[in-house]
């Protein structure tokens, strides 16, 4: 029997996974796709929100600033590139200083250190390039970026080394109260154990109502977005929000870790948990709503174009915890923004309330260490010439736009929970990820997935099931092989 | 470190074509980086025929005609290094590179000879709203996978852009099989050169749709489908009601050539944001003195024979430069692309010009019974009739020194059309 079955590899499951390793437990994952973060947590603003946004007593207010809070140190175990950039909450027009100040006073009141109001002056020495109507800002110093789906590996990597089990393509189907815990019936096999907890992310609601009598719904609310080459990676320094107003939220515009910078997102409601289309109105809004905060956005300089589906709840909130009506079932739903930054915070909480109640002693052996794959890119000189001379395929430049190694991907491969498809190398190493989109180095990276994977190109995938790339061989098999 | 006269970055026609001609004029100290393990660039996967005429006065495939450039540098001995990358260029000309057998080197050279090609623009620059499903390729990738590797990425097939790169690969797709149901021009005039246009869609009844574009994009996993609908031709904004649904595996991109100038940059070059290339003087020198460019990653030429051609000039430059007989450029006029006219090359061209040189550049759109013509400050110089000018084939014009002669106080040359644009 397991101790913990934790469902859904989301950034939340790999977190609380993690944090569950540090306890002698017997632990699996099981995710639905043939990749960790392939959900919300691949798909999403890349924000370490500061905290005021939320409603004062809320959890989604208290796990954010608790998350926050962790970030410098969760990122330095996990070695995960973040950045303190700060955030901005524009005004655009005269009449924002009340709301910038309710916001503030919000914030306050959530407990977020270091919000101030920035007039026209400061406004625009922080940020030379914003809209000419930009009129002044609400300051969040300890806001930040963060690479949302490096975080979810490292700490599925972290887990993984810490002894967790992960299962893909391992859909949860049902879930039965057996006498002493839960019997959990996959598509990867049927499990049984002591403790189950729900990070099923969109499908949160699937899942806890397969349990509980207190039904919830999970409503996806999708956003769209652009991404600009990292020719603009200067452009702007903070994430820059704008000031909700009668015409609608506001679209944000901010850099990334990787040096690109995002627009986005829009908000819609839909009715498919699977439908991250990008749509013409969608594009066009953030556009629009983007160019107040940048007046020429360099039309020409976009790489690519995605959506994501943000968990909305019907409750409004997160919701957290030990499901009443069943005992040893834990929920972590509803975890839309600010999700990625609470994580942390609800990682630890409910690793701890599930160690508590199964009375856990600690692991001697857990390592809170890990290291990402070493970049090429950031590395100089002297640190290129000394990895090369280790692993010859560190000279191999695969993508060129993101100048990514062949020893990085095949690394990415075969580290704990490795990479399966394209897209999964492509989120584990940025290769493809480049203002080529993967033009140059896709016919590599098939044939690396092929040589480590032994499978044939027929079988590779772009992101699992039948998303492929090759249809059929032109020749019979052996004269192929001779082409 | 070691030291080269002259070092040129990229394998394909371009560096081919200036290592040759360097060669001939004299260097011995010439060093080829390629990255890839063979050299031929990206005419190892163009097996169609068609390269050559211009050059050879016969069709060869690009395999050949790669092939005839290689023999010559093996038969000179002139040095490439293959499976070996540049990661950084500075403007004193000092080059790094990594290679699996080398490790990672510096270089330090007389004169650089860019030559590293373009690259296709992908989906993500379009903005073309839909599923983000696998069977999207860019048409080289296509080509790639099919010529290169063996593979077929599909068997329905709608192509968007008609590149020239898109209208072969609609042919050979469907030489292997499939079936291409449209190519797909947003501009209501194919980008590609007449004569694919003829032989790649018009020999196998492949409707060339012009003014329509991509709308939208169906399949959650692999493609499923393209909605694709008509343009207003002005504002380029899809049409309502004209939308019309493909049932396809596969969709190939054709929607422009960049040239590939990370490394330019990083050597502290100037880049014409018409062209995305180096801005280049008549000696194809660029605004880093010792560094010239040529080939497609200058600009995106129609024909490899016109690349071969201006990459020997660089050649033959980079070894006078080397030689200290390259005149230093002081007083030069700027090269202004006028009415009718893209991204006119070289942008800058030298009051003391004592032989005669080539100006490329690219029709803004379709002229019949157009004349291209040359200003010298305000000054008409020139004057070529064409019967008719497209985008998809380049113009080059003659510029003779005696023209600056005409007006010795102009400040600049201006190309331009005039025509009726239909």
């Amino acid at each position: 029997m397991i101790d913990v079955i934790i469902i859904g590899g989301g950034v939340v499951g790999c977190g609380v996974a993690r944090e569950l390793s540090r306890y002698n437990l017997n632990i699996a994952l099981l995710e639905k796709t043939d990749d960790i973060s392939n959900g919300q947590s691949k798909a999403n603003t890349a924000i370490i929100h500061g905290g005021y946004d939320a409603k004062p007593g809320t959890l989604k207010a208290k796990f954010n600033v608790l998350g926050n809070k962790m970030y410098d140190r969760i990122c330095a175990e996990l070695d995960v590139p973040h950045k303190r950039n700060t955030s901005l909450v524009v005004s655009f027009g005269s009449d924002g200083h009340e709301a910038l100040e309710k916001l503030k006073q919000q914030g306050i009141e959530n407990g977020v250190p270091g919000l101030s109001i920035i007039g026209q002056d400061e406004l625009r020495r922080r940020e030379p390039n914003i809209g000419s109507t930009a009129y002044e800002a609400l300051l969040v110093e300890t806001g930040g970026i963060v690479c949302p789906y490096e975080m979810t590996q490292a700490y599925a990597e972290n887990a993984a080394m810490n002894g967790v089990n992960f299962y893909r393509e391992a859909e949860v189907t049902a879930i039965e109260k057996t006498q002493d815990g839960w019997k959990v019936i996959s598509k990867a096999g049927t499990f049984t154990a002591k403790a189950v907890v729900n990070c099923a992310g969109l499908y949160s609601d699937v899942i806890n109502n397969m349990v509980s009598e207190d039904k919830i719904s999970i409503v996806p609310r999708r956003g769209e977005y652009y991404i600009v080459d990292k020719k603009y990676a200067n452009e702007f320094h903070a994430s820059i929000f704008q000031l909700p107003t009668k015409m609608g939220k506001g679209i944000l515009v901010s850099p990334t870790v990787d040096g690109t910078v995002l627009l986005g997102p829009t908000a819609e409601d839909i009715d498919d948990k699977m439908d991250t289309r990008t749509t013409t109105e969608g594009l066009a809004k953030v556009l629009k709503y983007a160019s107040l905060t940048w007046e020429h956005i360099p039309m020409r300089s976009f790489i690519t174009t995605y959506s994501g589906l943000r968990a909305h709840c019907n409750r409004d909130d997160f919701v957290l915890g030990e499901v009443p009506d069943a005992p040893m079932f834990f929920n972590a739903v509803g975890v839309e923004s600010p999700g990625l930054t609470s994580a942390p915070a609800i990682a630890e909480y409910l690793a701890g309330m599930i160690a508590d109640k199964l009375s856990a002693k600690k692991n001697e052996n857990f390592d809170p260490i890990r290291k990402g794959i070493p970049k090429f890119r950031e590395m100089n000189d002297e640190q290129r010439a000394r990895a090369i001379s280790i692993n010859p395929d560190y000279a191999k430049i695969v993508c060129r736009c993101e100048t990514v190694t062949e020893a990085e991907i095949r690394e990415a491969i075969r580290r704990p929970v490795g990479a399966r498809s394209v897209d999964g190398i492509k989120r584990r190493t940025r290769a493809g990820m480049g203002r080529c989109q993967a033009g140059f180095c896709t016919p590599r990276t098939v044939e690396i997935l092929c040589e480590e994977l032994h499978i044939s190109p027929l079988e590779v995938t772009k992101f699992g099931g039948n998303s492929k790339y090759i249809e059929s061989y032109l020749f019979e098999k052996g004269d192929n092989e001779n082409a | 470190m070691r030291n080269v006269d002259i070092l040129i970055i990229g394998g394909g026609p371009a560096g081919l074509a200036a290592a040759i001609s360097a060669y001939e004029a004299g260097s011995r100290n010439i060093l080829i980086l390629e990255r890839e393990e063979n050299l031929g660039g990206i005419l190892k996967q163009c097996i169609h025929n068609g390269f050559g005429l211009h050059t050879f006065k016969e069709e060869l495939t690009g395999p050949e005609y790669a092939q005839r450039y290689i023999d010559k540098v093996l038969e000179y001995g002139i040095p490439a290094q293959c499976d070996t990358m540049v990661i950084d260029i500075t403007p004193d000309k000092v080059v790094t590179a990594v290679s699996r057998g080398a490790g990672l080197e510096h270089f330090k050279a007389k004169s650089i000879i860019l030559a590293m090609g373009c690259r296709e623009r992908p989906r993500g620059s379009l903005g073309t709203p839909g599923w983000r499903c696998s069977g999207i390729f860019t048409a080289g990738t296509a080509q790639k996978f099919t010529n290169l590797k063996g593979m077929m990425p599909g068997k329905r097939v709608v192509i968007l852009g008609s590149g020239d790169i898109g209208l072969i690969m609609a042919r050979r797709m469907t030489f292997m099989g499939a079936k291409v149901l449209a190519c797909v021009e947003l501009m209501p005039f194919s980008a590609g050169l007449k004569r694919n246009i003829v032989q790649c869609l018009d020999d196998y009844d492949i409707p060339l749709l012009l003014s329509h574009t991509v709308v939208d994009i169906a399949g959650r996993e692999r493609l499923e489908g393209v909605t694709v609908a008509e343009v207003d031709p002005k504002t380029l904004k899809p049409i309502e009601g004209t939308e019309q649904y493909y049932e396809c595996d596969t969709l190939l991109l054709s929607v422009g050539l960049i040239p590939e100038n990370e490394l330019t940059t990083m050597a502290g070059v100037k880049i014409s944001p018409a062209t995305n290339g180096a801005e280049v003087n008549e000696n194809l020198e660029t605004s880093v003195e010792g560094i010239f460019s040529c080939g497609n990653v200058l600009h995106v030429h129609d024909l490899v024979d016109y690349v071969s051609e201006e990459s020997a000039k660089a050649g033959v430059n980079a070894h006078k430069y080397v030689q200290g007989q390259l005149p230093k450029e002081e007083n030069t006029l700027e090269v202004v692309s006028g009415f009718g006219v893209s991204g006119a090359v070289p942008q800058h061209i030298s009051q003391e010009l004592d032989e005669p040189i080539t100006i490329m550049f690219r029709p803004r759109g379709v002229f019949k019974d157009a004349q291209v013509c040359i200003d010298v400050g305000d000054v008409q110089v020139a004057a070529k009739k064409s019967r008719i000018l497209t985008p998809g084939e380049m113009v080059t014009l003659k510029f003779s020194p005696e023209y600056l002669r005409k007006n010795t106080n102009a400040d600049k040359i201006t190309v331009r059309v005039e025509a009726q644009q239909s």
